[in-house]
């Protein structure tokens, strides 16, 4: 049997319909509080989803959706430590942000999550992320793809720039560090350099997983690269990492179809079609076209139409399903997410690769 | 003395914890050291120290691996968490007690900053702290983008811009900005939402802010500089000053004295800052005991690569391969312009510090690193839990602190013996709470609401 398909499922604001803060039960002030993010995170975890993403930006969210919204490392962290299986991936731009804090941020949501942490890589084309932080504009795809690519290399460099028994607490000679196994990474990019090492030790993971929009990063960068096609035979392709096609879901519920709720969301704001994928109907005919994508991409991340009423349909009948015919697993306890995903855990690129004595001394 | 003679009889002690992350007062070496990174010794500590019903657990910063002698410094704990991460997680494990990220103002930009401790003042239903530091030395700035920017004498003027800047962050939305039900006309109403914009020798931005103000209004400001510079910032600024006056009566009261004289220059009420100096505390069921112990740690701390680490970073020179349980180094100390390596602004002039030293080693017969143990900070209480919970009470009653943050010696059960075996005594003498009142850390300091700055 081939591998099964991973999914993932994106948690930010209230859905992936601008309009869907209207048919949420709870009062729009609920979308900022704890209680919510835990309870999303719980509810997806439950549902046997590998991984949820949150979208993030230093802008509010635009159009006429929440402008409000929790960074998302932090959303992150928090719901870390309501989780046990689920995978968690924050936006993090690089165009404008801090590469050695943003690797801080990350190796330390590994470390909370116990290994099941990644980043959803993006890139920032308004200028006004550049007024906020007052930083020379960005302009141009290729410059966002170079700063991408910079920020994407500082971070995995130090992550590897701690060996992962670096800490070796050598009573005898008072060392609780062996230096020899502290890398400096001495980055030098066109628009700045970074010295290192890192102040986090290496996370559990050994590096995290790095999921990015495909095009973004050179091809061997990302671990994931999220595919975008408007039918199944547009997202078929190859990758030399994993392909997670993106999908935008609207589910029946036993209430409504899709179709009555979109046309009532659609009144207050258009939800236009976009380069994505996009399914509306019953839970049944979901489950037919993930056993479809199956044998076309590694995995699929979901962004459904409203968070409060898709997810539940979602949990309720279309995972079990997939988890029936082995078309999806359930992440496994203990699981590391690059583990779950079928990753390795790389050895640092740092470290001295001797050849193993091992059972010869 | 009974209570009531004292300034201020009512006075509470408040408590916080400092999981430290660098230096050698963590031992390490012991069986029961534990992990300075995995998630559950913060976890540990800060349960403790909510069960002990402190006001606040503080997390450092580091932005560049120590170094001294142009080599990683090996010796110490190193290798901590992001503050603010760790924090939002940790948020998620307790109930009441404060979260407070030391966070510096030359290497972040406000709307970055103020948004992620927004996002954790948010998430914690108003328990975050912000401990605002400065740098501006090059050799830190070779981690960030914008390298060594930032001249010494601009550092206070950048935190104090950037305070302003993030204050208007965290006030930018109106109370009732956010719509009440799904048929509003917006999610919430754009003229609810201010847009900050600054344009001063530091910044030069414009933010539109994506969070609302928290239960405590935004996170409460700590503040840690000991220079006439640094204690004009904290009247001007903080909530609460971190300092480094906590282990003698006469020098507390000198620090709070000097702090509330430049809070009313400031045009501030005397009652507006909180003072909790840094200090170890270590107990004992006697005091012969108690010294005992505070010797066998002060051995832990300071092993002989330790001392001659620091004796070396006083001398300038390499002083590895001496013998830190023989006499000092006969050489005169080598006086080296700063950097940011350790200990190099620390001694102003290693000539004086070595005259003292082999003063004190001569009159005493001790060797170089008990001349270290000797002449280091005294940073700590000794005593028994009774003893010390009668000296707190005094110190706090006569105003010369309103409380400790205790940085324990060991990782992650140092606290333990003071929320079992001090914080009762407190209790008892009437200057410690029997549980949380408020939810907030504004309300566990007994601070007002913060104002909206706009």
């Amino acid at each position: 049997m081939s591998r099964p398909l991973h999914l993932a499922v994106e948690l930010d604001g209230e859905g992936a319909h601008p309009a869907a803060w209207r048919r949420a039960s709870h009062a729009p002030a609920a979308l900022l509080t704890p209680e919510r993010v835990r309870a999303l995170a719980q509810v997806a975890e439950n549902a046997g989803l590998t991984l949820v993403t949150f979208d993030d930006s230093l802008l509010p969210p635009g159009g006429v959706g929440p402008v409000g919204r929790i960074g998302a490392v932090e959303r992150a962290a928090f719901a870390a430590v309501h989780t046990t299986v689920l995978g968690l991936a924050p936006v993090v731009s690089t165009t404008y942000s801090e590469p050695f804090h943003v690797s801080s941020q990350l190796a330390s949501l590994d470390f909370a999550a116990a290994g099941r942490a990644a980043w959803l890589v993006a890139a920032t084309d308004d200028p006004a992320a550049a007024r906020a932080l007052g930083r020379p504009v960005v302009e141009g795809t290729a410059a966002l793809r170079r700063e991408a690519l910079d920020a994407v290399r500082v971070a995995r460099d130090l992550w590897d720039s701690w060996e992962d028994d670096a800490a070796v607490r050598d009573v005898g000679t008072g060392r609780y560090l062996d230096r020899d196994k502290l890398h400096y990474i001495d980055f030098v990019g066109e628009t700045y350099s970074v010295k290192g090492p890192a102040i986090v030790p290496r996370p559990p993971q050994g590096q995290l997983v790095v999921l990015a929009p495909a095009g973004l990063l050179p091809e061997d960068v990302a671990d994931v690269e999220l595919v975008q096609g408007r039918s199944v035979a547009a997202l078929a392709g190859r990758g030399t990492g994993l392909r997670f096609a993106e999908l935008e879901i609207a589910l029946d519920t036993p209430a409504h179809t899709a179709a009555a709720r979109l046309a009532d969301l659609d009144r207050r704001a258009p939800w236009p079609a976009g380069p994505r994928l996009r399914y509306t109907g019953p839970p049944g005919g979901l489950v037919a076209l993930l056993e479809e994508l199956a044998g076309v991409v590694d995995g699929v991340r979901l962004r459904p139409a409203v968070l409060e009423e898709d997810l539940p349909e979602l949990s309720a009948r279309v995972l079990p399903a997939l988890f029936r015919s082995g078309t999806a697993a359930r992440p496994r306890p203990g699981a590391s997410l690059r583990s779950t995903l079928g990753l390795p855990r790389p050895a640092s690129r740092f470290g001295r690769h001797l050849t193993s004595v091992e059972g010869t001394a | 003395m009974s209570s009531t003679d004292y300034p201020r009889p009512d006075a509470r002690l408040h408590l916080g914890v400092f999981f430290q992350g660098v230096n050698h007062w963590t031992i390490w070496s012991l069986p029961e050291s534990g992990s300075q990174i995995d998630f559950s010794s913060f976890r540990r500590m800060i349960t403790t120290a909510e069960r002990g019903l402190f006001d606040a657990f503080f997390l450092g910063e580091g932005l560049r691996l120590r170094e001294s002698g142009g080599k990683i410094h090996d010796l110490d704990v190193a290798g901590r968490p992001d503050a603010i991460t760790q924090l939002a997680a940790l948020a998620g494990v307790t109930e009441r007690i404060g979260l407070v990220a030391t966070q510096n103002t030359t290497y972040n930009e406000p709307a970055d900053l103020a948004r992620r401790l927004s996002g954790l003042d948010v998430l914690s239903k108003g328990r975050a702290g912000w401990n605002v530091v400065t740098t501006d030395n090059a050799w830190t700035g070779e981690n960030f983008r914008r390298g060594g920017y930032l001249d010494h004498a601009d550092r206070y003027v950048r935190a104090e811009q950037f305070l302003t800047v993030a204050r208007q962050i965290w006030d930018s939305w109106d109370a009732d900005a956010l719509a009440t039900g799904p048929d509003a006309e917006d999610w919430a109403d754009p003229k609810g939402i201010a847009t900050v914009g600054a344009r001063t020798s530091q910044f030069d931005v414009e933010i539109t802010p994506t969070l609302p103000r928290s239960p405590q209004g935004h996170p409460v400001i700590f503040q840690a500089g000991d220079s006439a510079e640094g204690r004009d910032f904290a009247a001007r600024n903080a909530d609460v000053v971190f300092s480094a006056h906590g282990s003698d009566f006469a020098d507390a009261l000198a620090f709070a004295g000097d702090l509330r004289a430049r809070l009313r220059t400031a045009g501030r009420p005397e009652d507006a800052l909180r003072i909790l100096p840094g200090t170890e505390i270590i107990l004992g069921d006697t005091e012969k005991e108690a010294a005992e112990k505070a010797r066998w740690i002060r051995l832990h701390q300071v092993t002989p690569a330790t001392a001659l680490a620091i004796a070396g970073q006083v001398w300038g020179i390499d002083l590895a391969d001496r013998d830190a349980d023989g006499p000092l180094p006969a050489e005169d100390p080598v006086v080296t312009a700063p950097t940011g390596e350790m200990g190099s602004r620390r001694w102003k002039d290693p000539r004086e510090i070595v005259r003292t030293w082999r003063e004190t080693a001569e009159a005493r017969g001790l060797t170089l690193r008990e001349t270290v143990i000797a002449l280091g900070p005294q940073r700590g209480h000794v005593g028994t839990p009774g003893g010390l919970a009668e000296k707190f009470a005094h110190f706090v009653r006569s105003g010369a602190v309103d409380g400790f943050n205790v940085s324990p010696y060991l990782t992650p059960d140092g606290l333990d013996d003071i929320v079992d075996r001090l914080v009762p005594e407190l209790q008892d003498r009437g200057v410690y709470r029997e549980r949380y009142t408020g939810t907030t850390l504004r309300e566990h300091l007994g601070l007002g609401p913060s104002g909206d700055s706009r």
